[in-house]
């Protein structure tokens, strides 16, 4: 089996290969990158005109199976994030049963290898029903696939128990992935507390619930010499911190969700659902701190925090709604067009920011190696056009359920072909 | 689309001061009760209420009664909502049975915005969440105007639990649209420094004696024990410094005059010496009550 991607403009971050190429893929490998390749007994694709990149990585989604199939599963949701150019997503734990051990992490391991359109790679719990109490069977989980452990949808509120996680991490050699919110500070919050909640008479999350966190979590992450990663950053302290942990050679990586760097609370809809997701969309100057530490690599990479909820959840008073978005199928037009067609990073820098950069911090290896296109790397390749003009619709979507605040929204350049393991698993209605 | 009345924060003063003249003419002489004055015949109100409450409820079912209009008083606990039936298709249902107005009152701020944006039928925001109770803020001006004749250039403070008061809220955004000196006053926890850019001329003091020094009117809040999810004020530490007594009401202007939403808390947030004083407002604010939400739902109804 080989495909052959022809004349797109080929963009690997980690090889700094940016030219008009060919790419091949054999036996779900890439298998070479340069021009003029051969064409003998391969499947030639078109791509003149396109972006050719590594396939893109999305290391924070929910797909909502087990527990939760009305929302989304497996099989939708990496339908979804085949539509938005991904090859690989990490799913998050928090599925009923929460994924807390080998029984679940099996199942859905297996579960995607039947349906799913793309590879996913299930992150384990940190603690038993991410109760944040006591230690889940961390090492179990990882045999069986799980790439790393975190509660995502809660902090671990014990600092013992996370420096206890974070100690068995450091030995497997995995990322903590926190989700940073003292529940203290932020309790009965349905939104970012600054001057609209007081107006709206909303609860307000305040940016100190995620700071405290993530300067208790940086202290620890130095105590045991994790590796150490800040789900969907949202504060201006937060990113300043995290920039001091690397400057000080820690292993502490960040996250940053498009929603973060694209809306601010002035944007938001009142007492509509669609704009209700944690952290909140904060004020503007976190905002655009947050910007700022992508432009500088304070933060790592982009992910999309995807989080169906069904229609009739999210059909409720404001502070009866569940958190979260979906994000998947929007994640490139957004961050085109806040981070490239703003002028902030170049085109190579935004896919880093999908591909080599997420593998890193997961740090996938051998023959899971991913997030560039190398010889012996899996297949999965992402070509996009980078200006075309579309329009999101979410009736559109592939994805069970349609929360999201960009429903409508027009963007300049989107995902084309999804390829994994050599297989075009998603085209362009029309291409 | 019919206009309802969400808040006073999205009005424009000249429709304040349509209503609260209009409310004027309906206001009752002597001992009198209010005139039925049947301009709303036919028409028909449904009262919807998720939260308690006796003198709101009872104000609107009264005003709509003397306008003419029928009204129906659905309280939650009664209702298929106590059953896990949604908001939307609670409302829904109603709405099959053809009201002309939906007066709502709930727990949750917005609700009834959130409502608006899915259905055609008006509605009149009775009290949501901590957000806004318009009719509130309109029956205190038509009491304030009643008294002292304008609101302009007048000082008024507002006193108690500002950050979990939707009466607050709606009075705020009605005072400050007439250029009132309004002054915020309450313990830290319950007084938001982001409240002072909530609307224009609003200063914040978390001293009593300075807010309600040289006050034409005094507005004191209840403490809603019920709304208060933070580490509380004990209760004697708040009527030492919050309650208002009549040495603290000696300092605001001689001919000043204090209000309350009610229900009260005597002893708590105002002595009952000042409650039952000759400067207290607080049954005048109830009669108000009545003639406003007639002026309020006649314009909804007939519009």
């Amino acid at each position: 089996m080989k495909l052959l991607i022809q004349n797109g403009r080929v963009i690997c971050p980690e090889t700094g290969h940016d030219a008009v190429a060919d790419v091949l893929i054999e036996d779900g490998r890439i298998a070479g990158v340069g021009p003029g390749l051969s064409t003998s007994g391969a499947e030639v694709i078109d791509a003149a005109g396109l972006v050719v990149a590594p396939g893109f990585i999305d290391i924070h989604v929910h797909l909502r199976e087990p527990g939760f199939e009305h929302a989304e599963t497996i099989e939708t949701g990496t339908q979804a994030a085949a539509a938005g150019g991904f090859t690989t997503v990490c799913c998050m734990p928090n599925t009923n049963p929460v994924n807390d051990s080998v029984t679940v992490t099996k199942y859905i391991v297996e579960t995607a290898r039947r349906k799913a359109a793309i590879n996913v790679f299930p992150i384990g719990a940190i603690t038993k029903g991410s109760n944040g109490e006591e230690l889940a069977s961390i090492g179990s989980m990882i045999a069986a696939g799980a790439v790393a452990i975190s509660d995502d949808g809660k902090p671990v509120m014990n600092a013992r128990v996370i420096r206890r996680a974070m100690e068995t991490a450091r030995a497997l050699d995995i990322p903590v992935i926190e989700h940073c919110e003292d529940l203290n500070l932020s309790a009965g919050g349905d939104m970012h507390e600054c001057d609209d909640s007081v107006r709206l008479g909303l609860r307000g999350i305040p940016s100190a619930s995620e700071d405290v966190m993530v300067a208790r979590d940086i202290i620890l992450a130095e105590l045991t010499g994790v590796r150490y990663h800040v789900a969907h950053i949202s504060t201006k302290n937060a990113v300043a911190m995290v920039a001091y942990a690397k400057q000080r050679g820690l292993r502490v990586t960040a996250e940053a969700t498009q929603h973060h760097i694209a809306l601010d609370t002035g944007q938001m809809k009142p007492y509509d659902s669609a704009y209700k997701m944690k952290p909140p969309l904060r004020c503007e100057h976190d905002v655009m701190a947050v910007v700022d530490g992508v432009v500088n690599g304070a933060i790592d990479c982009l992910a999309t925090d995807h989080a169906p909820h069904a229609g009739d959840d999210k059909m409720q008073e404001f502070e009866r709604c569940p958190f979260g978005i979906i994000g998947l199928e929007t994640a490139l037009g957004v961050s085109l067009e806040v981070l490239v067609h703003s002028g902030l990073i170049s085109l190579p820098r935004l896919i880093a920011l999908y591909t080599s950069q997420p593998a890193r911090v997961i740090g996938w290896k051998n023959e899971l190696a991913r997030g560039a296109l190398k010889p012996g790397y899996v297949g999965d390749v992402t070509v996009f056009h980078p200006e075309y003009p579309w329009v999101y619709d979410v009736k559109n979507s592939l994805s069970k359920s349609s929360n999201t605040p960009f429903s409508g929204r027009t963007f300049r350049g989107g995902p084309i072909l999804t390829i994994v393991n050599g297989d075009v698993v998603w085209r362009a209605p029309g291409f | 689309m019919p206009k309802g009345l969400l808040g006073i924060e999205g009005i424009e003063r000249g429709e304040i001061e349509q209503i609260l003249e209009r409310a004027r003419a309906f206001q009752p002489h002597g001992g009198q009760t209010f005139a039925k004055v049947n301009t709303c015949t036919g028409r028909l109100v449904v009262n919807m209420f998720f939260e308690n409450s006796t003198r709101t409820r009872s104000s609107f079912e009264i005003a709509a009664k003397r306008l003419g209009a029928d009204t129906l008083s659905i309280t939650a606990s009664g209702s298929s909502v106590s059953k896990g039936e949604s908001l939307v298709d609670t409302i829904n249902t109603l709405v099959a049975m053809r009201p002309s107005a939906i007066v709502m009152r709930h727990a949750a701020s917005g609700a009834p915005h959130f409502l608006s944006r899915h259905l055609t039928t008006p509605i009149v925001n009775a009290g949501d969440g901590t957000h806004e109770h318009p009719t509130q803020a309109l029956l205190d001006a038509r009491t304030i105007l009643d008294r002292c004749g304008r609101l302009e250039g007048l000082r008024v403070a507002i006193i108690g639990d500002i950050a979990h008061s939707r009466v607050a809220r709606s009075n705020i955004h009605l005072l400050a649209k007439f250029g009132v000196d309004l002054v915020l006053c309450g313990p830290p926890m319950l007084l938001p420094r982001e409240m002072a850019r909530v609307a224009s001329g609003v200063t914040l003091e978390y001293d009593l004696r300075r807010a309600v020094k040289d006050a034409d009117v005094i507005m004191m809040l209840r403490v809603q024990l019920e709304r208060i999810h933070e580490p509380a004020m004990p209760a004697g530490e708040y009527f030492r410094f919050y309650g208002l007594r009549q040495e603290n009401l000696a300092l605001a202007r001689p001919d000043a005059i204090v209000m309350h939403p009610g229900p009260m808390n005597r002893g708590r947030e105002i002595s009952s010496e000042v409650a039952d004083s000759q400067q207290s407002m607080i049954l005048s604010q109830v009669e108000n009550g009545v003639s406003v939400r007639m002026a309020v739902l006649e314009r909804v109804l007939l519009q």
